[in-house]
Order: structure tokens, then sequence, then C-alpha cells
């Protein structure tokens, strides 16, 4: 054999003599057990704290509400949605204590109207739907409720009913300027609610002097040839 | 960005290094490639060039694994690819293909040829090169005929083995790309043997360039037939290269599978400059029609006929193209695959920066390393032909 | 198989009956106690009954997604979030929602703003939408995973009862398995330099509990569970919805089944 091969041998041998040394040192304990990976690597992945404790861990001390909650059309929201994670409360009740959201902003991230949410969800326009007022002052978030639930005008006019609740209007029930017969609920287009027919029905508040806060006019002298809801609309009677 | 991107997608995870990578791979296949032709095909003509070849293989692939490591999130932890390779990733076969190819393909084709040369450096040199040459020797210093005569066949057997083995390298560097079904600018069939031929096109190339420019560096006149023949062969390469392109180009179009849609708005926005422009235009086309024109590739002696030294000024720039063109391709196989959503319905962009571990500071930096090994290894193993004769002639004389 | 499955539910049953104790015992008190409970409660808590050790190979999980029920609150992508310490910044997320608006003609818009965490906006031009409904993704937990594929160094891999995971003490950061993501549900970790994903919640898994974005889902748009075993919620989802999966084509076999899925989702 020519000296050249046992040289290149030797070299070659050594290379692998390390790299068979260096896999022996260097390939971690539990690498192959189970499949090709380091078994002992799930340890570390289960080690991870939870921040979420589960809705079960709150029933323990909450029962009553949770209760409350199977109960209702939130029945399916469970504690965690609104409170935010509870691992540190579950673990330190007294100390760490849930956020509870009052803004309208969180209950909207859900019931804002989305065309693509589903059809059938209970969805508000948040700018329309009492814009002042916090919705767990009308809704029991643990089991809500449409409050009225649709309720005898709403039911059907309930684009009217939505304007007039941003509109000036808000507190004036539907009845106060229509007269509404039972039977318009059973034949609606044959039996018809009235309409005002007086200027004068409008007058009652807007020609007084002594109502502050509410736009006054001269009825002699405004326009007299028309209705006053034959101009204004009075489900949402301007904006100033 | 542009249309819908999945949220993960915000960042692209394959940098300017990874497209080193490819490049430099290409180059290292390529010049060896070229090597090979001297050497069991016996193209007389291009062994002025045959050293100098494996020397550039050798400094580019000494090179090819570095922006790898700079890139990897965790380059402390690479050694685990040759201790726990996992058979199923094509990606942890590189160990190995990048061994195979480096030390029983390469480093032993160049021992054996250089074995001669070293011996005899080592004995006419003194102190600390004459210990490097021994060490390089690995003490076997038997320079009788039968001895050289075993270096020579085993060198050419190790070059039969080695030919395959380069075309292992790259078309495995392709295969990466090629085999991720996830993404369909690179899922295709065809991505290592595109990949291959461009590396057989940058190789030659560069071997072309570097041996224009280290023979004007030592005033030596430059062997017209060599370069003459390394154009024609670069021109052939060249031709199957560019149809090849032409090939998946058309059968993507033909096809035009659910993706075809986002790939050709990537094509006309993001890509047009490094696609169009850079790839097909300056790097294929113009080089193609000029060697077409200049080379004995179609014609003994060339369509156009100039004289030597306007020959080579054309050859210079083709090469130089070739270049810029090659690189092109690497940066729109890596940035464009990621320059869309997964959800084809989206572009993002790429921006690269200055500075940093993958930035275009490094990867100029890795650019110019391998010229610097090649440097010292041409100080170390002098591949000049010519230069040798007249120093056997002193030694002799 | 059917012999694991009866493990499982006599586990189950032995587990409700604990619990069924526990809180039986709990709400007497409460009733008791009235509104002191809560309070009264913080220094009676029963440690958690984990008597019995996990056993992996007696679970194989999948999870079921309804996008009819999604209604694109974002919450379970927020929660994920927080759970798993995903860094608020950048993008990079485990699970997200997007929402799909599919036009008269044809036109398909998706968005994914901050992948869904703050829920999303009303439609700005309603014109012309023919249909329009959000999508929760995440991570598929493939059969034949092409993450776990191509990773080379066996860092990513599947566990015995079918989640995919990652070793990020093991892992080199190539991010070879990102790329052959079909579905874009890994990232680089920002601070670990790791690969990244959703693990089912794992570490909830062994505890009993369902994934926190299983878990904070309003709507129960997703159902997590056993898919092996007959009567498990998943499979019974599985029986009763015509099922899809992402990306079909590219072979797969994802863990996560959609329901009534709308063609142009991908």
């Amino acid at each position: 054999m020519p000296e050249q091969v046992p040289r290149l041998l030797a070299v070659f041998l050594t290379a692998s003599v390390a790299l068979v040394i260096a896999r022996s040192l260097l390939v971690p304990d539990t690498f192959g057990d189970i499949g090709h990976y380091r078994a002992a690597a799930t340890d570390s992945v289960v080690a991870h704290q939870k921040k979420y404790a589960g809705h079960q861990e709150c029933a323990l001390c909450h029962g009553q509400i949770q209760e409350m909650r199977l109960a209702g059309n939130h029945r399916g929201v469970r504690c965690e949605v609104c409170h935010g994670p509870a691992a540190n409360h579950v673990s330190n009740p007294l100390e760490v204590k849930p956020p509870a959201p009052q803004d309208r902003e969180f209950c909207t991230l859900c019931h804002e109207y989305n065309a693509s949410r589903p059809t059938g969800f209970p969805q508000i326009d948040p700018a329309d739907h009492n814009p002042h007022v916090p919705c767990i002052a009308c809704h029991e978030p643990h089991a809500p409720e449409p409050p009225g639930m649709p309720g005898d005008c709403s039911a059907c006019h309930g684009q009217i009913a939505r304007q007039k609740a941003v509109s000036h209007h808000s507190a004036v029930p539907c009845t106060t300027c229509h007269q509404t017969p039972d039977e318009h609920k059973v034949n609606p287009r044959s039996v018809r609610p009235s309409k005002p027919t007086e200027r004068d029905f409008c007058g009652a508040c807007h020609a007084q002097e002594r109502l502050a806060g509410i736009p006054q006019i001269d009825l002699t002298a405004h326009n007299p040839a028309y209705l006053c809801w034959q101009c204004h609309y009075p489900h949402y009677p301007g904006t100033s | 960005m542009q249309g819908y991107i999945y949220p993960n997608e915000f960042e692209l995870q394959w940098s300017l290094l990874i497209v080193l990578y490819p490049y430099i791979t290409g180059l290292v296949a390529g010049a060896f490639i070229l090597a090979s032709l001297e050497r069991v095909f016996n193209v007389k003509e291009v062994q002025p060039t045959y050293r100098l070849s494996l020397l550039t293989a050798l400094a580019f692939l000494l090179v090819a694994t570095l922006p790898l490591l700079a890139h990897l999130g965790h380059p402390e932890r690479s050694y685990e690819i040759f201790m726990t390779p996992n058979r199923q990733s094509a990606m942890a076969m590189f160990g190995f293909v990048y061994a195979w190819y480096l030390m029983v393909v390469l480093l032993v084709e160049i021992w054996f040829d250089y074995r001669k040369d070293m011996v005899a450096w080592y004995r006419d040199s003194k102190g600390f090169k004459r210990w490097l040459y021994y060490a390089l020797t690995l003490g076997s210093t038997d320079i009788s005929e039968k001895a050289l005569r075993f270096d020579d066949s085993a060198g050419r057997w190790i070059t039969i083995i080695g030919i395959p083995s380069a075309f292992l390298l790259h078309g495995y560097v392709g295969f990466i790309f090629g085999s991720v079904k996830a993404n369909p600018w690179w899922s295709s069939v065809l991505m290592p043997v595109v990949f291959l031929f461009s590396a057989i096109v940058s190789g030659i190339a560069l071997v072309l360039l570097l041996y224009m420019i280290t023979t004007l560096f030592r005033w030596r006149p430059i062997n017209m037939a060599c370069l003459d023949k390394l154009a024609q062969f670069l021109f052939y390469a060249l031709v199957v290269d560019f149809s090849l392109e032409m090939l998946d180009f058309l059968h993507r179009l033909y096809e035009s599978e659910e993706s075809i849609e986002i790939l050709s708005q990537m094509i006309q926005s993001r890509l047009f400059l490094s696609l169009i422009v850079l790839q097909i235009l300056l790097g294929t086309v113009i080089p193609l029609v000029t060697l077409g024109l200049f080379s004995p590739g179609l014609k003994r002696g060339g369509f156009v006929k100039v004289r030597p030294e306007a020959k080579q000024l054309v050859y210079l720039a083709c090469a130089v193209l070739i270049q810029i063109g090659i690189f092109s391709i690497r940066w729109n196989v890596v940035i464009g695959g990621q320059l869309f959503s997964k959800s084809l319905r989206g572009l993002t962009v790429y921006k690269v920066e200055f500075l940093g571990i993958e930035g275009l500071a490094m990867t100029l930096g890795l650019l110019f390393l391998p010229f610097v090994i090649l440097w010292i290894l041409v100080k170390v193993l002098p591949p000049w032909t010519d230069q040798e004769v007249g120093r056997l002639a002193k030694a002799t004389g | 198989m059917s012999r694991e499955s009866k493990i499982t539910e006599q586990h189950e049953r032995s587990d409700a009956v604990q619990q069924l104790d526990r809180r039986q015992f709990l709400n007497e008190m409460a009733a008791a106690c009235g509104a002191a409970t809560p309070l009264l409660c913080a220094f009676v808590r029963l440690p958690a009954t984990q008597a019995d050790a996990y056993e992996p190979t007696e679970h194989y999980y999948g999870m079921g997604v309804d996008p009819a029920k999604c209604i694109g609150c974002g919450r379970c992508a927020a929660a994920c979030k927080i759970e798993n310490d995903v860094p608020a910044e950048p993008h990079f997320v485990n699970t997200w929602v997007e929402r799909y608006v599919i036009r008269a003609g044809g036109d398909v818009e998706v968005d994914s703003p901050n992948a869904g965490i703050e829920g999303f906006s009303p439609l700005e031009n309603e014109q012309g939408v023919l249909k329009t409904f959000f999508v929760p993704k995440l991570c598929n937990h493939c059969d034949e995973a092409p993450c776990v594929q191509v990773c080379p160094v066996g860092a990513t891999f599947m566990t015995q009862d079918g989640v995919v995971l990652v070793d990020d003490q093991y892992c080199i950061g190539c991010r070879y398995c990102i790329q052959a993501c079909p579905y874009g549900a890994r990232y680089l970790h920002p601070e670990e330099h790791v690969a990244a994903k959703c693990t089912f919640c794992y570490h909830r898994l062994v505890e009993g509990l369902v994934p926190a974005c299983v878990e904070v889902c309003p709507t129960e748009a997703r159902v997590f569970g056993e898919l092996e075993g007959l009567p498990t919620p998943l499979n019974r989802f599985i029986r009763f919805n015509t099922i899809q999966v992402l990306k079909p084509h590219l072979n797969t076999k994802p863990k996560v089944f959609y329901a009534n899925l709308d063609g142009e989702v991908r």
C-alpha cells in the first residue's frame, strides 16, 4: 500500500473518533427516549405558569354568581373573559383582586354592531344606544337581558325608537303624541295611531315662556299655515 | 405592505445572509466542476485554471458556513446538527454533505495534487515554513515515480467522485428551497437543477475573473486559448441555465395555480428590478448574446472577430454581469419567496439593514473574506504552473 | 385505543366525583355564609385535585372551530398573549382572528388589525357586501407537520398526545420550520431567539384545563378535546358539522377542524 493511504486514513480515523466522543458527551440525556427529540423538553413547557385559572376554580368560591351566569344569556361567557386572568387571585384571593370592567368600550368589544358578526348575535350601535349610560346600569352582566323586552312600540318601530333614544325627545313616551288603540297591535295597518293635529299640542311645551331650556317659539308668528311635524321631525328634532 | 399578510409574517425570516449562502456554495460547486473538466474530461486548454479553481472552491467553501452561523438565533448550539441530525430534515443533511465535500473531496484532491510540490517546498525551505509544509504532507514525503503515479490516479478517482458530490452539494441547497411545499415560489422539482446550473455558470465566471485578474497582477500574458475555452463553457452553461429558468417560468405560467396571481404581482412590483432587469436582462440575456457573438461557443473564433485585448474586456464585462445576475437569482429565490404572504393575499417588504449581524456590512465582509483566504492559500500553495516550471528549472539547475 | 379511552373516561369520572364533592361542600357553605363566602374561601381553599400523574399516551388532542359563532371580539388572541407570555410587541401571536369581507362580484378583503386583539371596528364600507365573517386561526398541530419534518436537530416535535411543541433549550434558531409552516403559525421569539408557537396551552392540558383561548371564547366558537374515543365533545362537533381543514391539498393533516368553512379562507 502506498504510504499516502495510511496517513490519510489516520486523519479520517482521528476525525471520526473525535465525532463519536463528541456525540457521547454532547447529546442530551433524554434525547431519543420517545422520538427524535429531548423527552425532557415537555417538562419545561409544562412548568410554564398559567395565568388563567379556569372557571371551575372561580366556581369554588363564587358559586352563586356562577349559577346565575349558567342560567342566563352569558352561560358560555366564562368568568375570566371579563375579569381577566385570575390565577393570581386564586392563589392569593385577598391581596389580588381581578378587575371588573365598567366601561361601555369593554361590552362593545362583543356587542357593537359589526356586519361581520353572525346574524342574530345581540348588537347595538353604541352611538345610538343610550350613549351616556354604562351598560351595567341596565344589564346585569352575569345574566344580561335586553331591559325592555322588545317594547310595545319599539318591537315594530325599532328604528324610530333608536333614533328617539338619542334625541332631545328621548324622555317623551310614544303615547304622549300618539293615541294608540289596542287594536293597532292586532291590525297595525287598518287601525293606525293618531298624530298631533293641533299646533297647540307642541305649543304645550314649546310656547311656554316658563319652561327654561326648551326651545320657544311664537305660535302665531312662526309659519302658522303648517303643523309643526310637517317641517320638523319630532323623533329626532334637531341637535342644538 | 399591501393586501393581507398573516400577523407572524411581518418580519422576514431569512435575510441577506441567506442570500449569500447559496451564492457562495454555488461558486464552490461551479469552480470545482470547472476543475474537474480538466482532470476527468482532459480539456487541456483550461489547465492553467485547474489549481486556481480548486483553491477558489476551498476558499469559498470555508466561508460558506459563516453566513448560516451568523444568522442562527443560537449559533452556539449549531453543533447539534452534527450530534442529533433529524433524518427527515433536508437541512440536517447539511453537516454530512458539507463534511463529505470538504474532507473527502476537496481537501483530499488538493492534497494529492499538491503533494509533490509540498514535498519539494518542504525540502527547499527553512524554519517555520519547513514545518508547515511537512505538516501539510502529513509526513508522506515519498515522491518516487510510483508514488507520484498513485497520486495522479487517486486524484483522478477523487475527482470522479467529486463531480457528483459537487452536484450533490449545490443540488442539495436547491432542494432545501425546492422541497418547501408551503411556499409556491420555492416548491419546484426544478429548483435543485436550476441551482446547479446557475452554480456552474457562476463558478466558471468567477474563475475566469480570477484568472484574468491574477494573471494581470503577475504581469504574465493571458493565455487566450484558455480564456476562449472558459468563455465557451460559460456560454454553454448559460444556455442550459437560461433554458431551465424559462422552463420553470413557463411551467408556472401555464399551470396557473392559485398562487399565480400574487406571484405575478410580486414580479411586477417588488422583484421588477432584481428579476426582470438584473437577473434576466443584465445577468443573462446580454451576456448570452455577447458570448454567443464573441466566444467560440457557436462558431470557431466567434462571429465577431476583435483583437484579443478587446475580447478580454468583453469577457471581463460578461463575467461581472453574470455574477450580478447570479446574485440576483439567489436574492429573488430567497427574498422573493418571503415577500408574499402564504395567505396568497398580500405582499410585504424587506428592508436591508446596514450594520447589525444580518446587515449589508456583514454581507460585504463575508463576501470579501473568501478572497482573503484565497490570497493566503495562493501564498501557501502557489497554483501557477508557469512559475512552477521556472522553480523546478532552478531546483534542477 | 378503546382501552385507553376507557381509562381516560374513568379518570374523568373519578375527577368529576371528587370535584362534585368539593363543590357540594362549598356550596353548602356558601348557603350558610351568604355573601361572606368568597372571603371565607380564602382561608379554607382546598389544594387542587391532581393526584394522578398525567399520562400523555392516554390522550390525543385536537380543536374544533366554528367560524359561524365567532364574533371577532379577539378575546382569544388577547388571552393567549397573556397566558403564554408572548411579547406584546412586535406583532407575533400564537393565535389570531381574521375578518373576511366578500363582495358581490367576488372581491375578497381580509384583515386582522393587531391580530384582532383589540377587536374589530365596524366595516367602513358595507356597500355590496355579499357576506362577511370572522375566522380564528392558530397552529393546526398537523399530524404530518412540515415544521417537525424540517427541523434539522429535533428541536420541534409532536408529543405523544398530539401536540406540536418547540424545545426552546435545544432550538438553534435556523427558522426553517417557520418557512415550512403553510399557516404562518410560527415566529422567532424576539427575546429567546428560538422558534415559538401555539402549544395548545400544554401546561394547562396536563392539569385537565382547556387552552386559554377556549376558556375565554364567549361564544364557544372553539371546541377543545380528545380525538380518540367516540363520545367526546370534539368528535361530536366533527360529526354534526361539515368539516374542513386549512390547505388540505398540502396533506399536512391538521388537527384543527373548521365547521362549514368558506372556500376563500386559507
